[in-house]
């Protein structure tokens, strides 16, 4: 084994230089003040100070409100899909499960526009309606439509972790808790779920961490006016060019998201 | 025996196409351990899970006392399960385990306690309460289990192979114990097992099944010396079974050789199949006995050995202590005691 240990030695470089430098420089730049020659460096927290702002401020509480409640959706949705499928023959469980991931194979901007010619004003549900005789319904370039451009996006991700801690769970363990007395609710209460309980934690974390940092959807979806976390960081580096403060969002958003990452070990761990 | 507790009324059972039971009638009573036995897929397994409530049957009647309930579900049942592979809750520890029908039905913590202190003494498991159950051995495992639906306080416990996993020495030691468990808690005892020396030991009463059919019910010593057919005489013990008539009571031939034996109430010159065990074949010298033949093979199987006779007619397997060279010209002697008359296969 030893005479191979140097083989993971170009990957460490490529770690390095692809996925440590660049996250130094997010650092240094969320520290540091606009126009800084490589040299000279004034060290700052005005990039911090500067988010405490209400516009800013209320981005986040936005993004978060919107990431919590797609993960809600997700979980409310996809753990009874997750269920049902576990409960099928192993044939169509594998052809489910095949059905639930399909969408992930094509590009998420594609999904994303097919969503938006969908929802939009003269798009399909609209001339649908239309044909039944019912008023138009305005649903682009709103809260409705990003939810459901995320939920859908992500719900593979909720599905599946959920799916596979159904699926693995012995059976046995369900038909000794109903010989023990417990009625189909308290078998699911007390056995099904709480067997079930760390995949659900992954699929939380997957989806949560997934729709908080999304900026693709909600600039599509939601339109130019749509501001989330992701498209303030977008834009800050692409448009405004205030590298600087993009990059102390960034930071912001990943304390925060190691802190939630944390509070899902300790409850996961807590379970065991 | 005393009250009847469980029948089984023609009960059939189908898996799509395949048909699994085949009209099993059994009546079950108080205070019994009894033995469902046969091979692997031959029912056995499904007439317990039948008896639990986890399969209804396909036509049929399961009587508990009297009432018809294979409709019930299992957790209406007074009835409780070991399973196979013990299927303990892994997010529970052995006290939340074995405490888990009780808390059901809402029993007070300082009794739940108690009971399950009790339980944990009985199976041997006393101070395990807080342990986790993944961390135990395969027979801890297996205490807990049977604990875990003792507790519960059923008329009736299901063992479904409860011992299959275990080593074969541990696995000695938990058949003596689960006897003593059954004659402690005094209650009825379905035992599911393909081990023929597990089911001759543990039970009072042992329902030998193939194919979907219960081919004998009996006491162990029954089922051992008057096996019923010949798949019972081939399933428990090894057996020579050979082809004869039944001349008239108390008097069979085969091969041209007549025999007083024990067995009576065939009808005259029925042809019948005889069973005759190793252990009860004694290698003489040719002159004193009727068979006679040569020794084609000797093997030393521990307490005794395994010495095939072949004879003009057919080869005889005898289990003795005295060595008998290949070679030799050896006689067969048997009792009339020695002799099991069973009806042909079929035949009934």
């Amino acid at each position: 084994m030893k005479q191979y240990k140097h083989l993971i030695k170009p990957y460490i470089i490529w770690a390095a230089a692809l996925i440590v430098v660049p996250l130094i420089m997010i650092v240094l730049y969320a520290f540091t003040e606009e126009g800084n020659s490589v040299l000279t460096f004034s060290f700052t927290l005005e990039n911090f100070a500067k988010f405490a702002e209400s516009t800013y401020v209320n981005v986040i509480v936005k993004s978060f409100r919107l990431g919590i409640f797609t993960t809600v959706l997700c979980l409310l949705l996809g753990y009874p899909l997750a269920f049902i499928i576990s409960r099928c023959s192993e044939k169509s469980q594998a052809f489910l499960i095949l059905l639930v991931t399909i969408p992930e194979w094509i590009n998420m901007l594609l999904r994303t526009y097919a969503w938006m010619n969908l929802l939009s004003d003269n798009g399909i549900i609209n001339n649908l309606l239309e044909m039944l005789g019912m008023k138009p319904v305005s649903m682009m370039y709103t809260d409705f439509s990003v939810i459901v451009g995320l939920v859908c996006n992500f719900m593979p991700f909720m599905i599946i972790p959920i799916y596979t801690s159904l699926s693995k769970m012995d059976k046995s363990l369900i038909e000794a808790a109903y010989d023990l007395g417990a009625n189909r609710f308290q078998t699911f209460r007390k056995v099904i779920w709480k067997l079930s309980i760390p995949g659900v934690l992954n699929g939380i974390m997957m989806v949560f961490l997934l729709s908080v940092s999304t900026f693709v959807i909600p600039k599509l979806l939601g339109g130019g006016q749509y501001m989330l976390i992701g498209n303030l960081i977008e834009t800050q580096f692409i448009s405004v060019g205030d590298w600087n403060f993009g990059s102390a969002i960034s930071m912001i958003l990943a304390v925060i998201i190691i802190l939630f990452m944390r509070l899902m070990k300790k409850m996961d761990t807590q379970e065991e | 025996m005393k009250n009847k507790l469980i029948e089984l009324k023609d009960l059939t059972k189908n898996f799509d196409d395949q048909q699994v039971l085949r009209g099993i009638n059994l009546d079950i009573y108080e205070n019994e351990f009894l033995t469902l036995l046969g091979p692997s897929g031959c029912g056995k397994t499904t007439t317990l899970r039948i008896i639990a409530g986890f399969e209804e049957p396909s036509s049929g009647e399961v009587l508990f006392n009297g009432i018809e309930i294979s409709k019930l579900p299992p957790y209406k049942r007074e009835i409780n399960t070991v399973f196979q592979k013990y299927a303990l809750f892994p997010h529970l520890n052995v006290e939340d385990n074995i405490a888990f029908g009780l808390n059901l039905k809402k029993v007070d913590k300082s009794v739940i306690a108690q009971k399950v202190g009790r339980m944990l003494k009985m199976v041997g498991l006393e101070g395990f309460e807080k342990r986790d159950v993944t961390l135990l051995s395969g027979g801890q495992q297996q205490r807990v289990a049977i604990a875990r639906a003792l507790v519960n306080e059923p008329k009736v416990l299901l063992l479904d192979e409860p011992l299959g996993a275990l080593d074969a020495k541990i696995r000695k030691n938990m058949q003596s114990e689960l006897k003593k468990i059954q004659r402690e808690v005094g209650i009825t005892f379905i035992y599911v097992t393909h081990d023929q020396e597990e089911a001759l030991s543990m039970s009072d009463t042992v329902v030998v099944m193939n194919n979907g059919e219960i081919q004998q019910i009996g006491s162990p010593t029954d089922i051992y010396n008057e096996p019923e057919n010949r798949f019972v005489a081939g399933f428990i013990g090894e057996s020579n079974i050979i082809e004869g008539h039944m001349l008239q009571d108390f008097l069979v031939e085969w091969d041209g050789f007549r025999f007083e034996c024990v067995d009576k109430g065939f009808p005259e010159n029925e042809e019948i199949e005889v069973v005759l065990r190793p252990e009860d074949l004694d290698i003489v010298s040719p002159d004193k006995a009727q068979i006679t033949g040569k020794v084609i093979s000797v093997t030393f199987k521990g307490v005794h050995y395994e010495i095939l006779v072949e004879t003009e007619y057919r080869t005889y397997m005898v289990h003795t202590t005295d060595y008998a060279e290949v070679g030799r010209k050896v006689g067969l002697s048997l009792g009339p005691e020695d002799i099991h008359v069973m009806w042909k296969m079929g035949a009934y």
